[in-house]
C-alpha cells in the first residue's frame, strides 16, 4: 500500500518536470535559437516564401501558443513533421528505435556480464596483483578518447583484417549480425572501465560492514560470505546502474551509429543537428526525459522492494 | 609542542607520499605549465607557420611529423594542451559554483527552495546532455566559449545533488548548532562553517569533471560544434579519420597521447583524493 501511494505520488511529480522540460525544449529552440527560415531556405528566399514558410511551421503564434504545443506533444507524442523530410516523426522513431536496439541491448548486456564477472573476481583478490593490474587497465582504458577507439577499430579490425564490415546495415535478423558485431565490441570495451571500477566500489563498501565480520566470526569460508552476504547486498546499487542505463538503450548511440552508419536513433540526432531539423530534436528531447523519469522512478520503487531498510516518504 | 595536522596538509601528505599519485600531480603541473606558456605565446604560438612538406612522417627535425599544411604536429599538440586545460578550467569554473551554491542553499534552507532546485535539477537532467550540447551551440554560435557554456550547464547536475545531500546531512550538527548558539546567521552558517568541512566532494568531482571536460571536446569536435580556428586534440583527431586511410597516423598519436597522460593522471588523482578526504575509508587497506 505504501509503495502503491508513493509510485502515485513519484507518477504525479512526472508532471511538473515535463512542464519544465517542455519549457527547457521551447526556450532553446523557440526562444533563444533564432528564426530557422533563413536556414531552412538560405538566404535569399524572398519575403513571401518566408512569411509562408513562418506560418507553416507555426512560428507566428504568440509564445504562449507555441509552448503549449510542446506541453501537449509531451503528453500526446504527436510531434508533427519532421523539417528536412517531411516525414511523421513518430514513424521516424519507431522505424529508427530497432536499429539502435540492435547494436545497445547485446552490448551492454555483455559488457554487464562480463563487468560483474570481473569486478567479483578483482574484489575477492583485492589488493592482490591482479586486482592492482586490472584497476590500472580500466583507467587506461578510460584515458583513451571514443573517437579513438572507433577510428582504430574500424582501419584496423575492419577495413585492413577485414574481421567485420566496415560500415553499413541491413533490416532483420540475421542478416544485421555481422554489421553490429565492431560496434558491439568497442561498446564493451569503452563501458568496462567505468562498470568495473564502479562495481568494484560497491562489492568492497559491503565487504567491510559488520555483517561480514560476523560471517567470518562464525567461520563461514570467505566463498559463501562472499557469494552468500557480500553479492546479494550489493545487488541492490548495481540494478540501480543498470535500470538507469536503460533509456540511453533506447536513444542508441550518437558516435557509434554516426560512425557506422546504422540507421538508429543516435545517427538521427546528428542528421537533425546538422540539418537543423528542430522538431526532431525537440521530440528526442521530450521522449527521453519521460524515459529517463519512467526509469528512475521504477530504479526508486525497485531499491525500496529490495531493500527492507529503505523507507519511503 | 605538537604539530598541527589539519586534513588538507594531511591528504597532500598522503599523496605525495604515494608514488603513482605524485607523478599524476606532476603530470597536472606540467600541462598547466605548457597552458600558461601557450596562453603567454612563449611557445606554440607560431603553429600556423608551414615548416616543412605536407604530411612529412615525425623525423629528428619534426618530432611529431607535419599535418596536410605542412604545419608542425608537435606545436599544434602543444597548442592543444593549451585548448584542452581551458576547457577542463572553465567547465569547472561554470559548473562548479553553479552546483555549490544551488545544492547548499537546497540543502541547508530546505522547504520551497529545496522543492524548487530538485525540480530544476530534475528538469535538467531529463534532457539528454547531447541535444543541450547541441541546441546551445546553436545559441552561441561555434567555438570555444560555446564549448566552455555547454559543457559547464550540462555538468553541474551531479555536484548540486551531491552538495545538497551533504549539507543535509551537516545542518544539524552540533558544531552548526553552536554557531547559532553565539548568534551566527544563515549565511555565515552555510558558507563559513559547513561548506569547508564538505569541500572534499568538491575537489574530487572537480578533478573527475576536469577530464570528462577533455574528453568532451573530441566528441564535439566530431559533431562539428567544437572548436573552430585554433588546433585541438578533438580537432587532430578527428582529421585523423580521413588521414590514416594514407597511413599518417602522427596526429592521432600526438593527441591520444597528449590526452592519454592528462585524462589518466586526473583520473588517478581523483582516486588518491578520494582515498585521502574521504574520512569514511580511512584506514582501510585499499
Amino acid at each position: 500500500m505504501q509503495i502503491f501511494q508513493y509510485s502515485l505520488r513519484r507518477l504525479l511529480y512526472l508532471i511538473p518536470v515535463m512542464l519544465g522540460v517542455s519549457f527547457l525544449v521551447f526556450f532553446l529552440f523557440n526562444v533563444v535559437a533564432g528564426d530557422p527560415t533563413p536556414l531552412l531556405l538560405g538566404k535569399n528566399a524572398s519575403a513571401a516564401q518566408v512569411a509562408e514558410l513562418r506560418e507553416q511551421l507555426g512560428l507566428n503564434k504568440s509564445f504562449l501558443a507555441q509552448y503549449l504545443d510542446i506541453v501537449k506533444s509531451a503528453f500526446t507524442f504527436d510531434f508533427g513533421r519532421s523539417w528536412a523530410t517531411q516525414q511523421q516523426i513518430s514513424d521516424i522513431i519507431s522505424q529508427r528505435a530497432w536499429p539502435s536496439l540492435t547494436l545497445t541491448l547485446p552490448a551492454f548486456l555483455i559488457s554487464s556480464i562480463l563487468s560483474i564477472l570481473i569486478s567479483l573476481v578483482v574484489s575477492f583478490y583485492r589488493g592482490k596483483g591482479l586486482d592492482i593490474s586490472i584497476r590500472v587497465l580500466c583507467i587506461a582504458l578510460m584515458s583513451i578518447s571514443s573517437l579513438v577507439y572507433i577510428i582504430i577499430g574500424q582501419k584496423f579490425l575492419a577495413a585492413e583484417w577485414e574481421l567485420f564490415e566496415i560500415s553499413g546495415y541491413e533490416e532483420g535478423f540475421p542478416y544485421f549480425v555481422p554489421y553490429i558485431i565492431l560496434p558491439v565490441i568497442i561498446w564493451v570495451v569503452l563501458s568496462l572501465g567505468p562498470d568495473i571500477r564502479f562495481f568494484r566500489t560497491v562489492i568492497l563498501d559491503e565487504v567491510y560492514q559488520d555483517y561480514v565480520r560476523t560471517a567470518r566470526a562464525k567461520g563461514l569460508s570467505e566463498k559463501v560470505i562472499f557469494l552468500r552476504h557480500v553479492l546479494r547486498n550489493a545487488m541492490v546499487p548495481m540494478i540501480t546502474y543498470f535500470v538507469i542505463q536503460l533509456p540511453f538503450l533506447i536513444m542508441g548511440s550518437l558516435l557509434l551509429e554516426n560512425y557506422f552508419d546504422i540507421p538508429g536513433l543516435g545517427s538521427e540526432v546528428v542528421r537533425a543537428a546538422n540539418s537543423n531539423d528542430f522538431p526532431v530534436l525537440k521530440a528526442f528531447s521530450i521522449l527521453f526525459s519521460v524515459a529517463y523519469i519512467v526509469f528512475n522512478l521504477i530504479t526508486d520503487i525497485l531499491y525500496a522492494v529490495v531493500d527492507p531498510r529503505i523507507k519511503l516518504q | 609542542m605538537r604539530k598541527e595536522r589539519s586534513l588538507w596538509s594531511d591528504a597532500f601528505n598522503r599523496i605525495v607520499k604515494d608514488k603513482i599519485s605524485l607523478i599524476s600531480l606532476i603530470i597536472v603541473v606540467i600541462y598547466t605549465l605548457i597552458a600558461l606558456l601557450v596562453s603567454m605565446g612563449v611557445i606554440a604560438s607560431d603553429w600556423q607557420e608551414i615548416v616543412g612538406p605536407e604530411y612529412a612522417p615525425p623525423s629528428a627535425e619534426y618530432w611529431l611529423g607535419t599535418d596536410f599544411l605542412g604545419r608542425d604536429v608537435l606545436r599544434k599538440t602543444l597548442y592543444g594542451t593549451k585548448v584542452a586545460m581551458s576547457v577542463g578550467l572553465f567547465t569547472c569554473m561554470i559548473a562548479i559554483p553553479v552546483g555549490i551554491f544551488l545544492g547548499s542553499i537546497a540543502g541547508y534552507f530546505g522547504g520551497i527552495i529545496d522543492e524548487i532546485v530538485v525540480w530544476f535539477y530534475t528538469t535538467f537532467s531529463s534532457i539528454p546532455g547531447i541535444i543541450l550540447l547541441i541546441s546551445i551551440s546553436f545559441v552561441l554560435g561555434k567555438g570555444l566559449t560555446a564549448v566552455y557554456i555547454a559543457l559547464g550547464a550540462t555538468s553541474w547536475v551531479h555536484l548540486c545533488r551531491l552538495v545538497r545531500g551533504e549539507v543535509i546531512k551537516h545542518k544539524n550538527r552540533d558544531y552548526v548548532q553552536a554557531v547559532t548558539a553565539i548568534g551566527g546567521g544563515h549565511w555565515k552558517k552555510l558558507f563559513v562553517h559547513i561548506l569547508p568541512n564538505i569541500f572534499h566532494i568538491v575537489i574530487i568531482n572537480a578533478s573527475l569533471l576536469f577530464q570528462v571536460a577533455i574528453k568532451s571536446e573530441v566528441i564535439l569536435s566530431y559533431l562539428g560544434i567544437g572548436v573552430q580556428a585554433v588546433p585541438s586534440w578533438g580537432k587532430m583527431i578527428d582529421d585523423a579519420r580521413s588521414e590514416l586511410n594514407n597511413d599518417v597516423w602522427w596526429q592521432l598519436f600526438g593527441a591520444t597521447i597528449a590526452m592519454f597522460f592528462i585524462v589518466l593522471a586526473f583520473n588517478i588523482l581523483g582516486d588518491a583524493l578520494r582515498d585521502a578526504l574521504d574520512p569514511k575509508l580511512k584506514g582501510k587497506e585499499s
